[in-house]
């Protein structure tokens, strides 16, 4: 028989009965389209979190006190936390020639308030460089002037704590009491779609030497450093390293994490969620086999007499096998494009609902998709295919 | 052309064997037209399943054509099959999806033929059992009469030499039956051989051999004209 012919024979055959086809192909459609989507929406967390991860600032390093073998982790919990990092640490940093800009850091949470309006507030502590190294735009006012070593009563709010301290009244030159000191509001963050991490919008910025002041201490949180260029990222890494340990008597006593360390930990834990929720939505697709195999074999039962007369023409045993297979395959394939074409739309009505998250379709799920439909549909296939090739032929035509 | 020799045939319903078919030995020369008459669970059905290589003896020799086909395998039978042996069946067994085209078409494209040349002797055959006007039709807008010509047409297109044919006329009325009986002994003056189960009597008569049979033996086989 020519393969034309079987694909014909066998696809009108499938057309024939339209309830059988349909629900194999309903089935073989929900696994496929569960497995593009699922695998898409993991593809698209992982490019949200490492596009946020840009948003942050490029080429950054992050040095923190205390030494850690591990990549991207926090410092260790146990153990003694070493030499704590001061504002003189960080200011030798500036004699780096990769190192474009830094800011030392200091965070805390004090009670914020304004007239009778009092909220607890993030307070971070950083100098002024800290604005261009996170992208952070001014919406109103502007950053204190240079010189952060000093004692500068002023701050920068995020637009979420300036509306709820002011509502729509102007907050710039306002006083405000920030734990027991008073500082003058001087600027207001442009509101940004939410970052990583820490939430911008609610905190108050405010110089390095003041944090140090509110939160009586002379250490840091960490230091930010932007390196030159993304080339120049281990060049700064390496620099900063050894200045710092030049400073403290020769220990290595600081922990030094770069942006794509932390990235690519991100993208591994990720690409880890995506491939087992693939795998689970593989399973659908399994179980749309077994669909596919029971439909099947209620189809040669009620499809005896064909099968008889198949026989009776000649057809041999393989050829009926071929048949029965095709027939599964054409409906596993029709599905999987169905299942595509499900998902491809679901992935598009979820882009037009949630504008903010960036939907991605990804291409390889469907390739996986599909050849998966296409295995299983034949695999499953194979039994009843079987079952049809070894019905005796005079049974077969038998009207018993 | 056939020759059959002490066949056997023991079918087991639950515990207990059933002898459908006991010691049965004849002969049908070339060009015979053969009516195989007995009343039901005579064993006549099951005989000719044998001769159409549906079924296995248990038991005896099978010769067609001077081939043992009682030992030949399954890819054997069905090419013998495809190419020897035309079947027509009570109940017709046409596909219900298939027009009548395809249906007559059906032996061809099994055997792999070239569309145009599939083409090309289907329409021929349509044209020699009436059906020209019919061949997009669907089994289920044909009379019965029209369906057994279907059926005909579909078992002489691949040039049988042997025509098996399973009560042709007994889902038929007797107008359609008689017309039936006409194609097939037409067939049969072409010089194909025609062997038909049947318990019509009528019909049966008018064959040139009758092989009776009871209780899985032949009781008795005449030949007449």
């Amino acid at each position: 028989m020519r393969i034309s012919d079987m694909f014909t024979f066998s696809v009108f055959a499938a057309i024939g009965n339209r309830g059988r086809t349909a629900l194999m192909l309903l089935a073989v459609s929900i696994g496929v389209a569960s497995v593009v989507l699922l695998v898409s929406l993991g593809e698209s967390a992982r490019q949200y979190v490492s596009n946020q991860f840009s948003s942050l600032g490029s080429n950054l390093l992050i040095v923190l006190p205390g030494r850690s073998e591990t990549v991207g982790g926090p410092p260790p919990l146990l153990g003694i936390t070493p030499r704590d990092l001061t504002i003189d640490d960080a200011e030798t940093l500036a004699r780096i020639a990769v190192v474009r800009r830094f800011s030392p850091l200091v965070v805390g949470a004090a009670p914020v308030s304004h007239r009778q309006k009092e909220r607890e507030v993030t307070i971070l502590g950083a100098s002024r460089d800290i604005f261009a190294i996170r992208r952070m735009e001014i919406g109103q006012g502007v950053i204190w002037p240079a010189n952060d070593n000093r004692f500068q009563a002023v701050c920068v709010l995020g637009s979420k704590v300036k509306s709820e301290l002011f509502g729509n009244d102007n907050a710039l030159g306002q006083k405000i009491r920030i734990g027991d000191y008073r500082f003058q509001v001087i600027g207001v963050m442009r509101p940004k779609a939410s970052s990583l991490g820490d939430d911008l919008a609610d905190m108050a910025i405010i110089p390095i030497a003041s944090a140090q002041a509110l939160f009586d201490t002379s250490s840091l949180f960490r230091i930010v450093v932007e390196a030159e260029s993304e080339a120049e990222i281990a060049k700064a890494k390496e620099a900063i390293i050894r200045t710092i340990r030049a400073r403290h008597d020769g220990e290595d006593d600081i922990t030094v994490i770069t942006q794509d360390a932390i990235l690519a930990t991100f993208d591994k834990i990720f690409k880890a969620m995506t491939l087992t929720v693939a795998g689970i939505a593989t399973i659908s697709l399994i179980v749309a086999g077994i669909i596919i195999m029971n439909v099947m074999l209620v189809a040669v039962s009620s499809r005896r007499a064909e099968i008889g007369l198949l026989k009776a023409l000649g057809a041999p045993k393989r050829q009926i096998v071929y048949l029965f297979l095709t027939e599964a395959g054409a409906i596993s394939m029709a599905g999987a494009l169905c299942g595509l074409g499900l998902g491809g739309s679901i992935l598009r009505l979820l882009a037009w609902f949630l504008p903010q998250f960036p939907i991605f379709f990804a291409p390889w799920s469907s390739i996986v998709a599909f050849t998966v439909a296409l295995s299983t549909g034949l695999l499953f296939g194979i039994l009843p295919a079987q079952k049809a090739a070894d019905l005796g032929a005079a049974y077969a035509l038998s009207r018993r | 052309m056939i020759e059959l020799l002490n066949i056997e045939r023991v079918f087991l319903v639950g515990d207990e064997e059933v002898h459908a078919l006991r010691q049965i030995s004849f002969d049908v020369a070339t060009g015979e037209y053969v009516a195989i008459m007995g009343s039901s669970g005579s064993g006549k059905s099951t005989l000719l399943n044998i001769l159409g290589l549906l079924d296995r003896p248990d038991s005896g020799v099978y010769q067609l054509d001077s081939q043992r086909v009682s030992e030949l395998d399954e890819d054997h039978l069905a090419e013998v099959r495809r190419h020897q042996i035309g079947f027509v069946f009570q109940f017709f067994h046409l596909i219900p999806r298939l027009t009548a085209f395809e249906n007559v078409e059906l032996p061809l494209t099994l055997a792999g033929v070239a569309p145009s040349l599939r083409k090309q002797k289907v329409t021929d055959a349509l044209a020699a059992f009436g059906l020209r006007d019919r061949a997009r039709h669907r089994p289920a807008q044909l009379s019965g009469g029209q369906r057994q010509r279907v059926a005909i047409a579909r078992a002489t297109i691949m040039e049988p030499k042997i025509i098996l044919a399973d009560e042709p006329t007994g889902n038929l009325d007797s107008s359609s039956g008689s017309e039936v009986i006409n194609i097939l002994e037409e067939l049969n003056r072409l010089g194909i051989t025609v062997i038909m189960v049947t318990h019509d009597h009528a019909i049966g008569a008018r064959a040139s051999r009758i092989i009776r049979m009871a209780d899985g033996r032949i009781e008795s086989d005449s030949r007449h004209r």
